[in-house]
């Protein structure tokens, strides 16, 4: 339709027109011409850099020699790598389900009140989403700080000693996740309310003259209607927070005794600060599996969608 | 909402369940406001703690009274900041930096979603699925081998891309462009056919169709993803730290992070109220335009 439209004026004037000049009136030109930016960047500045990642996880230090999987079994033979794959992973699956649980309690929170006070709540939940995080955690850390910290000042309000936030292994992992899941949470918050909303009173109606009770009618209509916007939001903060790197960097800088470094703070701290640009590579190229398992789902869900909607 | 609608049919014969009904949601009610008002607590605390702070003098900081109240509020903070050379070039060059990355994201962006959503052409719908994968590679996955790719550049043709402010507009558009693309590709995809069909039966081209049809009709979509766009450049963290050192070509999160930390003396009053200052732009945007951020922030997920 479109086409046939575009095509009309095009053929009166074919006699005059050069080939190219054709050419360039031609709709997938245009489009071609429009899309040509984007292509260029995606292709210049995402996917030859991840692919020439994967080169330079096959050189030596100095970047001279092809050592092939050197770099990979190096890596596998450090205590601190394999610490980095658990903590990494530790990191980003409780901070993820603590992130879907606090928004989805807060959802339903602010989804109960009445609607012309929603709004208002759920501008103000939604601050820590929107203050950058770099800016954020240093709140954090100054909160966190040993000789001054707020927080151990209410503890001792208490009588409860001074916990040490950043300082303690343990704690400092706590710390890094609690951070994380108050600059998430909101995200989940937002994306939960919405698919509340999205369900059909109707729905609910229905349940109630059935005589399901609020547990049932969580469980039957709530979560069944909420499942899809649920998973790709998990899956969407899962990589977000799998590839992390402002606020372990802030909060602890990997510290103490690199027992809080996650993938991308461990590839900064050996790619940059310590300028071994292979090794760099190699460990943020131990992000990419998950990622990709990630994507898959992603790509899946929103291809099924795309069929239903058609 | 349910529980009334069951209750009134029910009303006539169950006097007394209408009434525990409607208090059970009175009190439900109640709780729900209870445990907002923790959460908010929760989530409101680290900025408040941050204005807290910056109102305070260093002696107070340092003094053992009480942390969370302000016993002698005073403006020092921000006066030093404002005057100091130093933390202006950090906002000028984040300000620089965030509207241009808007504008390149945008020219980008926007014609590019309105030829994927609406000219079908060779291989349309695999770069439409292109882009949204670009958008889910992290920064943390292209900063090193980006890096690298500078220092080469510089190697062939001495062009210094790093250490550069400006190295950041090449930077920032691959972490912007993709998902405003995506974005828009989602709000153009939902306007009516026979928009653009009764615009080109009036004889429009694509440009005008583009500029007169859909970006008019679009405008929330657009406005949603300028917001991202400038929201993402004004707070990313690890491209500057990676590519920028020296002080003037500093951006603000990493200008307070590194300067403003100076070894062991932490002037925690000043680091506070440079944060605040450089988490107030996006706030300001935010608090005049949220209906538009959580409408972007929801279609990300959701269109598709």
């Amino acid at each position: 339709m479109v086409d046939a439209a575009l095509e009309a004026p095009a053929l009166t004037g074919t006699r005059r027109r050069s080939t190219l000049h054709r050419a360039m009136r031609r709709k997938s030109t245009i489009a071609f011409l429009m899309t040509l930016p984007l292509i260029l960047l995606v292709v210049l500045l995402v996917l030859y850099p991840a692919l020439y990642s994967i080169h330079l996880a096959t050189l030596n230090k100095s970047m001279e020699r092809f050592v092939g999987f050197g770099n990979f079994l190096f890596l596998f033979k450090r205590e601190t790598f394999w610490m980095v794959v658990r903590q990494s992973c530790l990191f980003a699956i409780t901070a993820v389900i603590f992130k879907a649980l606090i928004g989805f309690i807060v959802a339903h929170f602010v989804h109960n009140i009445p609607s012309r006070g929603q709004r208002k709540w759920r501008g103000m939940l939604l601050v820590p989403w929107v203050i950058p995080p770099a800016m954020s955690c240093l709140a954090w850390w100054w909160l966190f700080d040993p000789s001054y910290s707020a927080f151990n000042w209410i503890l001792a309000q208490f009588g409860v000693g001074p916990v040490p936030w950043t300082g303690d292994a343990y704690w400092a992992r706590f710390s890094v996740i609690l951070v994380n899941v108050w600059i998430g949470a909101p995200f989940f918050m937002i994306m939960y309310l919405a698919a509340l909303k999205s369900v059909p009173e109707q729905l609910y109606e229905a349940a109630a003259i059935d005589g399901a009770n609020w547990w049932q009618r969580m469980w039957y209509v709530t979560l069944p209607m909420m499942r899809n916007i649920m998973a790709i939001t998990a899956l969407f903060s899962l990589i977000v927070t799998f590839a992390n790197f402002d606020i372990v960097r802030i909060l602890t800088a990997g510290g103490p005794l690199d027992k809080t470094h996650v993938f991308a703070t461990w590839a900064f701290w050996l790619g940059i600060q310590g300028s071994d640009i292979p090794l760099g590579a190699s460990v943020s190229l131990f992000m990419v599996p998950i990622l990709t398992v990630a994507a898959v789902f992603i790509l899946r869900d929103i291809h099924r969608r795309a069929s239903e909607m058609s | 909402m349910t529980a009334a609608s069951i209750s009134t049919g029910a009303a006539p014969a169950r006097r007394r369940t209408y009434g525990s009904m409607s208090r059970d949601r009175r009190w439900a009610l109640r709780w729900s406001y209870f445990f907002l008002v923790v959460f908010a607590i929760f989530f409101l605390m680290p900025p408040v703690y941050m204005l807290i702070t910056s109102l305070k003098t260093s002696a107070e900081i340092s003094a053992a009274t009480n942390p969370w109240w302000v016993y002698n509020p005073t403006l020092g903070n921000y006066i030093e900041l404002l005057t100091s050379n130093q933390y202006l070039t950090f906002f000028r060059n984040s300000a620089l930096v965030s509207v241009i990355v808007v504008t390149i994201t945008m020219l980008i962006s926007v014609p590019a979603a309105f030829a994927l959503s609406r000219m079908r052409f060779w291989g349309s719908v695999t770069l439409a699925t292109g882009v949204f994968l670009t958008y889910l590679i992290p920064e943390t996955l292209l900063f090193i081998p980006l890096f690298k790719m500078f220092a080469l550049v510089n190697e062939y043709t001495g062009i210094e891309l790093i250490n550069r402010w400006w190295v950041l507009l090449l930077l920032y558009p691959t972490l912007t462009v993709p998902f405003c693309t995506w974005i828009m590709i989602g709000y153009f995809a939902s306007i009516p056919k026979e928009l653009d069909e009764a615009a080109l039966m009036d004889g429009a081209n694509y440009r005008q169709i583009l500029t007169r049809v859909f970006i008019p009709v679009a405008l929330p979509g657009l406005i949603a993803a300028t917001i991202f766009a400038f929201t993402v450049s004004w707070a990313q963290f690890l491209y500057p730290l990676a590519f920028t050192t020296s002080a003037d070509q500093l951006v603000l999160p990493v200008g307070i992070v590194t300067s403003l930390i100076k070894g062991d003396v932490f002037n925690w009053g000043q680091i506070m109220t440079g944060a605040l200052l450089g988490a107030a732009p996006p706030l300001i945007i935010y608090a005049f335009l949220m209906d538009y951020y959580i409408a972007g922030l929801t279609a990300g997920a959701t269109k598709g």
